[in-house]
Parts: C-alpha cells; structure tokens; sequence
C-alpha cells in the first residue's frame, strides 16, 4: 500500500517541486550583481546535469552491472538500464542546450572547446551508441548482455567529466556545492533554490524512468503475446 | 590465461602474416588517410608540425577501426565462434591475446605512419623519437579499448557501421592524451599528467576486458 501510495504520489510531488523552483527561481530569488537575471539558469542548468550524470547515467550503469553480476541477472535490469539511458539522453541534451544557452552572453559562443563540454558531448554520443547498439541485436539476451557491458564501459567517462574543471582549468567554472574542501560558494534562498532544483529534476527522472519502464514491460508482454498467437496460428495451420 | 593468450596472439598474427592484409591494405590505407591529410590543409600548412600529432592520431584512430573490424572478420566465418567456444579456452586469455595481436599490428602500423609524419607532414624527427613510448603505449591502451568495442559489434549485420558509433567516442580520451604527449615531445613539455591518462586508460581497458569478455563470448 505505501509503494502504491508513493508511486501514485510521485508525479504530483515533483509537479509541486518543478512548479517551486520556477517559482522561487524566476520571482523570490535576487539576480546577480554581475550576470543580471542570467544567473537564474543556476536553478535550472546544475541540476538537470546532476541528472543526467549522475542519477541517470548511475542507474543505467548499476542495473547493467547488476545484470553482468550473475547473482542479481534478470531483464528487470535489463529494461531498468535501457530505460535510465534514454532518459539520460534527454538529460544530457538539456544540459548542453541549456550550458549553450548560458554560455552565449557569458562567454561570447554558443560552443567552446572547453573540456567539460567536451566531454559532455561525447557522454551523450556514448549514451546514443547505446541505444544504437541495442537496436542492432534482436536477440533479447544477446542485446542485454552487449547493451550492460558497453555501459559499463561508457561509465568510464563520468569521472572524466566531472573531474574536467579540477583537471583542465578551462573555460567552465569549478564546482558550486560539492567542492572538493567542502566550501559551499552560494548562500541564503539562492542556496535553497538550488538544492530544490536538485530534488525537484531527480524526481522528475524517476518519474519519466518509471512512465518509461511500464511502456516497456507492456510493450514485452505484447510481443510475447503476440508470439505466442503467431504460433497457435502456425499450429493450427500445420494441423489443417 | 598466459598460454591462451600466446596461442591466440601467435593464430591471429600467423594470419596476418599469411594473408598480407596489415601490409597491402591496412598501412596502405593509412599512407593514402596521411597524404590526404596534407592535401586538405594545403601545401602552406601541410608542413606545419603544430598540427601533425593530431593528424597522425586521427590516422592512427581510423586505421584501428580497419584493423578491429580486420581482427574480428577472421572469425566471422559459419562455425568459427562456436567451434573457438567449444574449445573452452578462457576468455580473458582470448581477450588477452586478440588485445595483444592487434597491438603488434598497430605498433607496426604506427611507426610507419610516424615515418610518414616525419616526411610529410614535416614532424621533427627527434620529437617523434621522444614521443615514440607515449605513441605505443596509447596505441597499446587503443587496442585493448578495440579488442572490447570489436566484440560488442561482432557478428552483427551492421558491425562495420556500429563499430565506429560505439567506439570512436570512447577513443576521444586517447586520442587526446596521445596527441597532448605528442606535441609536448615535439615541444619540450611536460609529458608525465598525459602519460598518467594513457597509462590508467590501458590499465583500466586491459582490466575490464579480463572481465568482461567472457560475458560477451557467452553463448
């Protein structure tokens, strides 16, 4: 009942969450004494990267890994990562559209050969490659086991990026909130705002993951379904 | 897992030595990917050494893709998989071996490709000579990430299409790190933070392929 209760909760509470960080971000929070109103894309851009990094990109690696652990290998991990990937498609395409969008007034371009766009990039080719990869093999084991290994694989270059700013000191600005002494650099409502944001797109992910990953059980149990019907047919047929 | 490794490596090359591909068409195909290198940047640039260690990695990177695809085609034939399968040699042997295969045949490749460099691109030899351990050792790191990305691929309709989705970004580290290594070699840099990159990519790819490959030769 409280599983029920939480998944039926779960659109609701991040409507409610999204609808006060526009809130707090467009209306109760002060611009900045150097970007103007451009600073508002903090409530927005940090955390729909935290998503797609991290969150997303997490769980699509975790379930591929479970699934490559022979104890916990199930289609349920399966489906969960090639889920999560799809979303971290998403999410890493908003990050860039919306790092573009600041970057433009902020650095003069729309794209700089800076490292940690760079590297953002080629995560979001690596997670396109995936599903490319899962479109190549229509044997269901086949594909899951390929599929797990190369996220996995691409997993490598999330430390990449996320060390980038510390170890190429380009364009892109440094940590915010998770800096490496621990030294939060915002404050007050603005601070409050962001780690809303934060909860708000992470909800916002589980909530697409779970939409997704029905769509995909269903569309499973019709192809079986369907199979099934194609071989009574088949039967039937030989017995005529 | 060293005695398979061997066996696999010694098969791989034996082919190769017999078939002649690495030699008529592989470093062919590199030679002709380096002139036209020159060719697009103009006879006033062509000769320009500040962008040679980049053309000569996207060189090396597009010759891999060959040699990957050339490495898993010897075994693509009906019956070849199963019958290595039904074999029961172990597969981090096997991955250890085809990774070290395709390293000899790419350091082969690579020095003639860098005397190419030298010749027409006008890289300074002494810098291609001290930038010689980080270029084999990067082509060592790619062979391994190859080996990998050919098996995900392998046997598939669309595995020469695939092949460069999947792997060229993953490549995008080495072939950064390497061409870093390289013009720091011609220029007098500090060569050890991109050396350190290659070094933990091979020790990374060389680690989960020991892992991973047996999931993927699973049948």
């Amino acid at each position: 009942m409280i599983k029920d209760l939480s998944q039926r909760l779960l659109g609701p509470v991040t409507l409610v969450l999204l609808a006060l960080t526009i809130w707090l971000g467009l209306w109760v929070t002060p611009p900045d004494v150097v970007q103007g109103n451009l600073v508002r894309l903090v409530y927005v851009h940090p955390s729909v990267a935290w998503v797609a990094l991290y969150v997303s990109f997490g769980t699509a690696t975790v379930a591929s890994a479970l699934y490559l652990w022979r104890r916990t290998r199930s289609m349920v991990m399966d489906r969960v990562a090639h889920c999560a990937m799809e979303v971290a498609v998403v999410f890493i395409a908003l990050t860039l559209v919306t790092g573009s969008i600041w970057g433009r007034p902020t650095w003069g371009v729309w794209w700089a050969w800076d490292a940690r766009l760079t590297t953002t990039a080629i995560l979001g080719v690596l997670a396109l490659g995936y599903l490319a990869l899962r479109r190549a093999n229509d044997d269901p084991l086949l594909r899951a086991r390929r599929a797990a290994v190369y996220a996995v694989l691409a997993a490598i270059n999330v430390p990449i990026i996320h060390f980038s700013v510390d170890w190429w000191k380009t364009l892109h600005q440094g940590a915010t909130v998770f800096t490496v002494n621990g030294t939060i650099l915002i404050h007050g409502i603005q601070l409050w705002t962001l780690l809303m944001s934060f909860v708000a797109f992470t909800l916002l992910f589980f909530w697409l993951l779970r939409a997704r990953y029905r769509l995909e059980e269903r569309r499973d149990a019709a192809s079986s379904t369907q199979l099934a019907q194609a071989l009574v047919t088949r039967q039937r047929e030989g017995a005529q | 897992m060293i005695r398979t490794a061997w066996l696999v490596a010694a098969k791989d090359l034996r082919i190769e030595m017999r078939s002649r591909v690495l030699l008529w068409q592989v470093v062919s195909f590199g030679v002709i990917a380096l002139l036209l290198c020159g060719l697009a940047l103009g006879p006033a640039h062509a000769g320009n050494s500040s962008a040679g260690p980049g053309l000569y990695y996207l060189v090396i990177l597009l010759v891999t893709l060959l040699m990957i695809n050339r490495s898993q085609g010897v075994e693509r034939r009906p019956g070849t998989r199963s019958s290595i399968a039904t074999l029961g040699l172990d597969p981090a042997g096997l991955f250890l071996g085809k990774s070290l295969a395709l390293a000899i045949e790419l350091w082969v490749t690579g020095l003639v490709l860098l005397a190419g460099a030298v010749l027409v691109l006008h890289t300074a030899l002494h810098g291609a000579i001290v930038a010689l351990p980080s270029i084999l050792v990067t082509l060592a790191a790619l062979s391994a990430a190859g080996t990998l990305y050919g098996a995900l691929t392998a046997g598939g309709e669309a595995s020469a299409t695939l092949l460069p989705v999947l792997a060229l970004p993953a490549f995008a580290p080495l072939l950064i790190a390497g061409e870093r290594s390289f013009h720091d070699a011609l220029h007098g840099g500090a060569l050890l933070g991109w050396w350190v990159i290659v070094v933990v990519a091979l020790v990374a790819y060389v680690a989960m392929g020991i892992l991973l490959y047996g999931v993927l030769e699973e049948t």
